[in-house]
C-alpha cells in the first residue's frame, strides 16, 4: 500500500506579472482510505490520508489546508496566490502513517 | 424548502442512523486507529464527527450561517462517480491584511465523516479559491462556509449532488 504514496507534481506558470494572482494546481498519491472499508477477506483496510498540505514562497505561508477521509483517491488540489516577487513555491504533503512529501516551482515575477 | 424534500432528507437521516449503529464497531477501528497518528495542528475533533451539526460546531461554532452571494460554489448536478466529484469554490472578496478570508470549510451533510476538508488562506493567497475532488456516499447536500479574520461567517447556497454510485469504497 506504500507503494501508493508519494510522486508529488506542481504545475504553476513559470513566469507572472507583479501583483498578478496566479493558479497553482497539483497532485499527490495517497490511497486516501477511510477506515470504513474492508477487503476481500473481510479485514478493515486502515484509514491512510494525506492529513495536511502547506504552501509557503519564499519560506513565508501563503495556505495551508486539511483534508478529512472524504477527499478523493490521489488528492487533486488547485489554489491561487498572488505574484509578488520572484521566488520558489514550496507544497508539502503530510499524511496520517508519517509520510511527508515535497515539491518546488519556481516562478519569475516582472 | 419542500415538504417532499424534507420528508426525503429525514429519511436519509434515518438510514443514516441504522447505518452508523451497524457500522459503528468498523468505524472505531479504523478511525481511531488513524487518530493515534495525527499530523501535528490537524483539527481530529471536528474531523471524527460522524453528524454534521456536531461537525459544524467543532469546526466553526454554530450550525446556522447565512447565505451569502460572496461565495459560489461549482458542483457537478449528476455525478456518476461518487468517489470522485470535483468542487470549485472561489470568494469575492478583498484580500487585506486587514480584512480577508481566512478559511473555507467544506462540508457533505451524510458522509461518514461530513467534515471534508478546511482550506485556511492569507492574504498572500490573493484570492479565497480552491478546486478539489471529494467521496460522496450517496445523493445528498454540499454546503461551503467562509470565515474571515474578523470571525465573520458566510454560507453558499448549498447544492445537491445527484450520486449514481456512491464513493466511500477508498
Amino acid at each position: 500500500m506504500s507503494a501508493s504514496s508519494g510522486s508529488p507534481i506542481i504545475r504553476a506558470p513559470s513566469h507572472a506579472k507583479k501583483g498578478e494572482i496566479i493558479e497553482v494546481r497539483s497532485l499527490v498519491r495517497s490511497p486516501m482510505t477511510t477506515g470504513f472499508q474492508k477487503n476481500k477477506q473481510g479485514q478493515i483496510i486502515p484509514a491512510h490520508f494525506i492529513q495536511t498540505v502547506t504552501v509557503t514562497f519564499n519560506g513565508k505561508p501563503v495556505s495551508h489546508f486539511d483534508f478529512g477521509t472524504a477527499i478523493s483517491k490521489d488528492p487533486y488540489l488547485a489554489f491561487r496566490m498572488r505574484a509578488e516577487q520572484s521566488g520558489t513555491l514550496k507544497i508539502v504533503w503530510k499524511d496520517n502513517k508519517g509520510g511527508r512529501w515535497s515539491a518546488n516551482a519556481r516562478i519569475t515575477v516582472t | 424548502m419542500t415538504s417532499n424534500l424534507k420528508a426525503r432528507r429525514t429519511f436519509l437521516h434515518t438510514v443514516l442512523l441504522g447505518g452508523t449503529a451497524v457500522a459503528s464497531g468498523v468505524a472505531f477501528g479504523g478511525i481511531g486507529k488513524a487518530l493515534a497518528d495525527n499530523v501535528p495542528g490537524w483539527p481530529a475533533k471536528p474531523f471524527s464527527e460522524h453528524v454534521l451539526a456536531a461537525a459544524m460546531m467543532d469546526s466553526i461554532g454554530t450550525t446556522k450561517v447565512s447565505v451569502s452571494s460572496k461565495i459560489t460554489l461549482h458542483a457537478p448536478t449528476i455525478a456518476q462517480n461518487g468517489g470522485s466529484v470535483p468542487i470549485t469554490v472561489s470568494v469575492d472578496y478583498p484580500m487585506t491584511p486587514q480584512d480577508y478570508i481566512q478559511a473555507i470549510y467544506l462540508f457533505v451533510d451524510h458522509n461518514p465523516d461530513p467534515l471534508a476538508g478546511e482550506f485556511h488562506f492569507t492574504p498572500a493567497s490573493g484570492q479565497a479559491y480552491f478546486q478539489g475532488r471529494i467521496k460522496m456516499k450517496k445523493t445528498d447536500h454540499v454546503r461551503v462556509i467562509a470565515k474571515t479574520n474578523k470571525g465573520v461567517l458566510m454560507a453558499a447556497e448549498p447544492k445537491v449532488v445527484k450520486v449514481t454510485i456512491g464513493g466511500c469504497g477508498g
